[in-house]
């Protein structure tokens, strides 16, 4: 390094000429151009803005100019640096879009394969169904009962206003358990021990219910329900019922009807109603039976052969099953007093709900747990 | 029962273009459950005419006998010439009078009739049987008609071919309705037209010289009236139109006798019988069976009677079943004619039996019995005990009329007599079931069109009628009026519930395991929960084990599978099989349900009555008598429980999958299981984990017994779980208390610590968990690793450890004194020995 030269004309300096400047300064810009790639690029970075580049040579030279020509040649010498950074920058973040760009490509995959690693599962549409049924009713302020299937005979018949004799008993195909015994051998054929059975239907739930709480009782009870019926397209000997109780102070058929319109509304759409007609069960009085507005031909198919229903045998209207305002009798038995309360009361199987809500033609598919029928149902249905 | 509309315009004067179709729409909304309207004769079409069998020319030549027949049809084809006519039947002889189906005539079931040559002759036509007719399914030949009829009569109206049935399926509330009587009093009501009772009849007063009747159970018969007809022509055939009224009621002609019987029960509702008086031995009882008694009902079966039951009888010892069956020795006697002298013997003398018994004892009768009839039905669902004695009337009527008998004088009536019933309701009763107004007026002119006597303002006195002993609650009252003023004008309201508070915890955490298994991959089964020994015995459970204590069922579907499962797994099994058979590879499945745990020491459930509460001792013996009814969780796998693919290499559903599942159970339940090592059937040995919820075993998890796959014949390697949510359940805590996340930096540490390979892998975890202290934020076995350098009959497990400070970030000093006390408690509870060290 030179000392300072106070008498040095820094225009004599061959390195700190404009014109030594300039091309240095495009002799480097050119080189930026040039360069193809990123490598290229760091090529030229060195060689042209590196310690031992030429600007960075003529750079040096300034401080050996007499003060009054530092500057000028400081400000020509930074001008071109700058420039010249500025192009490397340039240049840089263009590369390396350009490389960005093509290796985004590279990475490409096809999007549409299949991906079915972690299977997938279902819950029955029984299950759901019934759920879906529950909270309907769960969201008008009832409460879901349960209780067990093996029942006493008192829970499911006694009670119920079914007396032994009762014509109504030999209604309903009833499964009777054996007596007591060990080791689940079957103690002879003996009749029917007349205690202990499948339960027919959910309303020995309905009987716990009211034993269990103080009016008002308003229950839905879903569940399991038994009648020797051997398996066919339209029949299972074990199916699901859900069945509803309300016992309160006032309560009418029409709160009934109400409460049975609600329900298909909310089941099957607005506009869906449902029709009562008179019937007969011991364990309500007055009893009809509730036939709800075909869902599928919506009543279309009355009085026009062209276009039949299956579903509704072109009646127009479903059966649904038995209800009515619950016998007096019942609540006795019970321990409600039939003078202040009355109540009402409906139950229904829901597998054939099922099947014209989903259109399922055999009972079967319902029963036999193929997975291939399951899993569309989902979660929820 | 079946009530030809034809019949029922007898006693109601029906609008004269209303169909079956249009009463059976009024009879629906009445509540009568009117379940077809059968068309008959539909299509049926003329000339179908009365012909008289001139000669009969037997053709032999062919397979079978034929006749070729000369017949006389009167003018009836045109020529007033004989018609030819070829028949396969041989019931009849030159003389008698047949019914002819002309060439041009159209059978029911669009059969063409038309001339034609068979047999080798022209045939003319086709002589007609009951069921070529649709008059009933009686095949025994062709119909032979009574001789008074005339050649050439119309044959569609004479033997009344078109007509329209409806089918009524009667509830068992409604006997009256098992009666022409009481359907046409329902058709009348709905139609606001007046009734004809055919029960209104002039009947004579009893007296004392009727055949002689002693009633000693007056509570199983408290009504008994007897009547005789002699000089009954035991030659008199039914007139065709009480054969018609039979068929087409369902039930099939007999004889004269016997179908005047049934007829007047069709009408009537009144079951009747007919002695031969000639065959009874003394004076005719009702009692209770002797133990031993025995008795031959009239379909020929020998029945040891029960002291229950209640019986007929006469010196020689019970003659019928009450209210079921008549014996066979005193019935009415076929007529039988001596070839001979052409004379012809059979019943002349007849007493008959019109009777009210007590429904339950003829229902207890004829279910002990397995035998129901057509007056065990009606007697069981109540009959008009008024009835009787109009209905034995018309019965002598009949007799007289058409076997030209001649009516005793004598009328024995047994009677015990009873009130009419009354109820009390307020007159706005029926308003306050139905939640409308109908008013006074309208609930009391519906009553009366029911046949009550209603009395009173405010509150009403009703006498019911005697038809009707459904009637004894208010409700029962409410009812009629309401299903008269007709259900469908029933408005519709909802009633104002208190606020619920939605499903139980036990509710949700059932939706949520369900939920849970099935985002885990499984598909929920609902299979039946009846098995049989040979599914217990396939999953190789000891004899002793308690799963094979079980519920079992006096009327199974199935011999094979007459108990309740104790275990959710026979099912499971079975569905996964059958998925396996249909071609499904992968299967992870799920159910929840209840099992049945009986102790086997249940004692039998007290009789209680019905009106009143029973008592918590009385509900809590009920209860007892009931098997414990847990529900349980379990799931089965099979196949891959990861399938091969794209991304690489799949892997087989295994122990640790069902173990797996199990704790997705749990989890929902906020409860953590412990894993210990177990051997119970059906799992393989060495790969089943028992399930404990604190120090409650819960459930098992594991692979399947190979010997119990080979039995089951399911796919290899399949696994299974099944674990009690009853008592996971109840393991649950409360509300989870959330924890506390630390922002300080983690200090990570590893260690391999090298144990026994016996010392299960838990244990060491539990060990390390317990020596690291608070720090510990977390732990993880990431490797396994046995091999030379390790040493024979020991393994590697290699964790990773992470510690984390709740208030500061942990030097490197306390993070490593944390490891080391980890490693000194494993050491010490485990053996564990610090890989390396």
């Amino acid at each position: 390094m030179s000392a300072p030269n106070k008498s040095y004309d820094p225009v004599e300096v061959e390195a700190l000429k404009p014109e030594e400047i300039e091309r240095m300064r495009d002799e480097a810009l050119a080189a930026f151009a040039a360069a193809s790639d990123l490598d290229a690029l760091h090529e030229a970075k060195v060689a042209h803005t590196g310690d031992r580049s030429p600007l960075a040579l003529a750079n040096r030279e300034i401080g050996a100019l007499p003060p009054h020509a530092k500057a000028e040649a400081g400000k020509r010498v930074g001008q071109a640096r700058g420039a010249v950074n500025k192009a490397l920058a340039a240049r840089k973040e263009q590369l390396e879009a350009e490389r960005d760009a093509r290796v985004l490509v590279e990475e490409a995959v096809d999007v549409t394969l299949p991906y079915d690693r972690r299977p997938a599962g279902a819950r029955h549409p029984m299950t759901t169904f019934a759920d879906r049924i529950a909270d309907i009713f769960v969201a008008m302020g009832y409460e879901v009962a349960e209780g067990p299937e093996v029942e006493a005979e008192w829970f499911n018949f006694d009670a119920l206003n079914i007396a032994a004799d009762h014509p109504a008993r030999t209604m309903q195909d009833t499964f009777f358990v054996n007596a007591g015994q060990p080791n689940g051998r079957r103690v002879g054929t003996g009749s029917a021990s007349g205690d202990v059975v499948l339960r027919t239907h959910t309303s020995p739930v309905q009987v716990r219910s009211l034993l269990d709480r103080e009016p008002p009782v308003y229950v839905i009870c879903p569940g399991r329900v038994y009648r020797s019926d051997e398996l066919d397209a339209t029949h299972t000997p074990v199916f699901t019922q859900v069945e509803l109780l309300a016992v309160d102070e006032g309560l009418t058929m029409a709160d009934l009807k109400g409460t049975l319109d609600h329900m298909v509304q909310a089941l099957f759409g607005e506009g869906m109603s449902t029709r009562l007609r008179p019937n007969y069960f011991p364990f309500t009085e007055p009893s009809a039976e509730m036939d709800m507005v075909c869902y599928v031909c919506r009543g279309d198919s009355v009085g026009n052969p062209d276009r039949p229903c299956r579903t509704c045998s072109s009646e127009g209207w479903i059966e649904l099953g038995g209800c009515g305002m619950v016998n007096p009798r019942v609540l006795t038995a019970c321990g409600v007093d039939p003078n202040k309360y009355s109540g009402f009361a409906f139950g229904f199987g829901i597998e054939r709900m099922l099947m014209f809500r989903h259109n399922i033609e055999d009972m079967r598919d319902i029963v036999e747990g193929d997975v291939r029928f399951t899993l569309p149902f989902g979660m929820e249905i | 029962m079946r009530a030809p509309l034809s019949w029922l315009r007898e006693y109601v004067d029906l609008p004269a273009g209303e169909t079956g179709r249009d009463v059976q729409a009024r009879l629906v909304s009445a509540g009568l459950e009117v379940e077809k309207v059968e068309q008959l004769g539909t299509g049926l079409k003329g000339p179908l005419v009365v012909g008289k069998v001139l000669a009969i020319e037997e053709l032999t030549e062919f397979k079978k006998p034929i006749r070729y027949c000369q017949l006389d049809v009167g003018t009836a084809n045109g020529t007033g010439e004989p018609q030819n006519v070829i028949c396969g039947a041989r019931n009849f002889r030159v003389g008698d009078k047949v019914v002819v189906a002309l060439p041009g005539a159209v059978l029911p079931g669009d059969f063409q009739i038309s001339s034609r040559k068979t047999y080798g002759k022209v045939s003319e036509g086709m002589i007609c049987s009951a069921r070529e007719l649709d008059m009933g399914d009686d095949h025994d030949g062709i119909i032979v008609l009574p001789p008074e009829h005339e050649v050439g009569t119309d044959a569609i109206e004479l033997l009344q071919l078109v007509d329209e049935v409806l089918d009524i399926a009667v509830t068992p509330d409604r006997g009256y309705c098992m009666s022409m009587r009481g359907i046409a009093r329902e058709t009348a009501t709905a139609y606001g037209l007046p009734l004809r009772d055919p029960a209104l009849l002039d009947v004579p007063a009893p007296n004392s010289y009727g055949y002689l009747v002693k009633v000693a159970d007056p509570i199983g018969c408290d009504r008994f009236t007897a009547r005789t007809v002699v000089n009954v022509n035991p030659e008199a055939a039914s007139p065709i139109w009480l054969q018609r009224r039979l068929q087409k009621a369902g039930m099939r002609p007999v004889s004269l006798a016997v179908d005047i019987t049934n007829y007047v029960m069709l009408e009537l509702g009144q079951p009747l019988h007919a002695y031969d008086r000639g065959r009874l031995d003394g004076p005719i009882g009702v009692r209770r069976a002797q133990p031993g008694e025995k008795l031959t009902t009239l379909d020929g079966t020998q029945r040891v009677l029960d002291p229950e039951d209640l019986v007929i009888t006469d010196n020689s010892g019970p003659i019928g079943l009450a209210g079921v069956m008549g014996g066979a020795n005193t019935e009415i006697a076929d007529p039988v004619r001596d070839e001979q002298t052409g004379e012809v013997r059979g019943t002349t003398e007849i007493v008959i039996e019109a009777a009210h018994f007590d429904p339950v004892a003829v229902a207890r009768t004829s279910r002990r019995h397995k035998l129901s009839s057509e007056a065990s039905k009606r007697f069981e669902r109540g009959v008009d005990p008024q009835a009787a004695s109009a209905a034995a009337q018309r019965t002598v009527d009949l007799l007289v009329l058409l076997a030209g008998g001649t009516a005793e004088a004598g009328v024995t009536e047994v009677i015990s007599p009873s009130a009419p019933r009354t109820i009390s309701i307020p007159a706005d009763h029926p308003d306050r079931v139905a939640g409308t107004e109908y008013g006074r007026e309208t609930v009391v002119r519906r009553l009366q069109q029911v046949g009550c006597d209603v009395y009173g303002a405010d509150e009403l006195v009703v006498t019911v009628p005697s038809w009707r002993p459904d009637l004894t609650d208010p409700n029962d009252l409410a009812e009629e009026v309401i299903r008269l003023e007709g259900y469908e004008n029933l408005p519709s309201t909802l009633p104002k519930l208190p606020s619920g508070r939605g499903l139980t915890e036990s509710q949700l955490l059932r939706r949520r395991i369900g939920r849970a298994l099935a985002g885990a991959g499984y598909v929920e089964v609902l299979s039946y929960p009846f098995v049989g020994e040979a599914v217990l015995d396939q999953l190789g459970l000891e004899p002793d084990d308690p799963r094979r204590r079980a519920v079992t069922l006096v009327n199974p579907l199935s011999d094979e599978e007459p108990a309740m499962r104790t275990t959710l797994l026979p099912g499971l099994l079975g569905a996964l099989r059958r998925n396996h058979g249909r071609g499904a590879q992968d299967l992870a499945l799920f159910e929840t349900g209840l099992v049945f745990l009986p102790t086997g020491e249940e004692p039998a459930p007290p009789k209680l009555t019905v009106d009143r509460r029973p008592t918590d001792e009385e509900l809590a013996a009920l209860d007892a008598a009931l098997p414990h009814q847990p529900a349980h969780a379990a799931v089965v796998l099979s196949g891959a429980r990861e399938p091969q693919g794209w991304w690489g290499k799949g892997y087989p559903a295994n122990w640790a999958d069902a173990v797996e599942a199990a704790r997705t159970v749990a989890r929902e339940a906020g409860v953590e299981l412990t894993v210990r090592q177990a051997q119970l059937a059906p799992w393989h040995p060495g790969r089943c984990a028992a399930l404990y919820a604190g120090e409650e075993l819960v459930g098992h998890a594991g692979e399947l017994h190979p010997r119990v796959v080979k039995a089951m014949n399911l796919p290899e390697r399949t696994c299974a779980m099944e674990i009690d949510l009853e008592l996971v359940e109840r393991a649950a805590g409360g509300p989870l208390r959330a924890p506390r996340v630390s922002t300080f930096p983690v200090a990570t540490q590893d260690v391999a610590l090298v144990v026994d390979a016996s010392v299960p892998a838990a244990d060491v975890e539990a060990a390390l968990r317990a020596g690291a202290g608070e720090l510990l934020e977390d732990l993880r076995l990431f490797d396994i690793f046995s091999g030379e350098q390790i040493g024979e009959g020991r393994k590697s497990l290699a964790y990773a450890l992470r510690f984390r400070a709740p208030d500061r970030t942990l030097t490197a000093e306390e993070a490593s004194a944390a490891r080391d006390a980890a490693v000194a408690v494993a050491a010490e509870r485990t053996g564990a020995v610090l890989r390396g060290a």
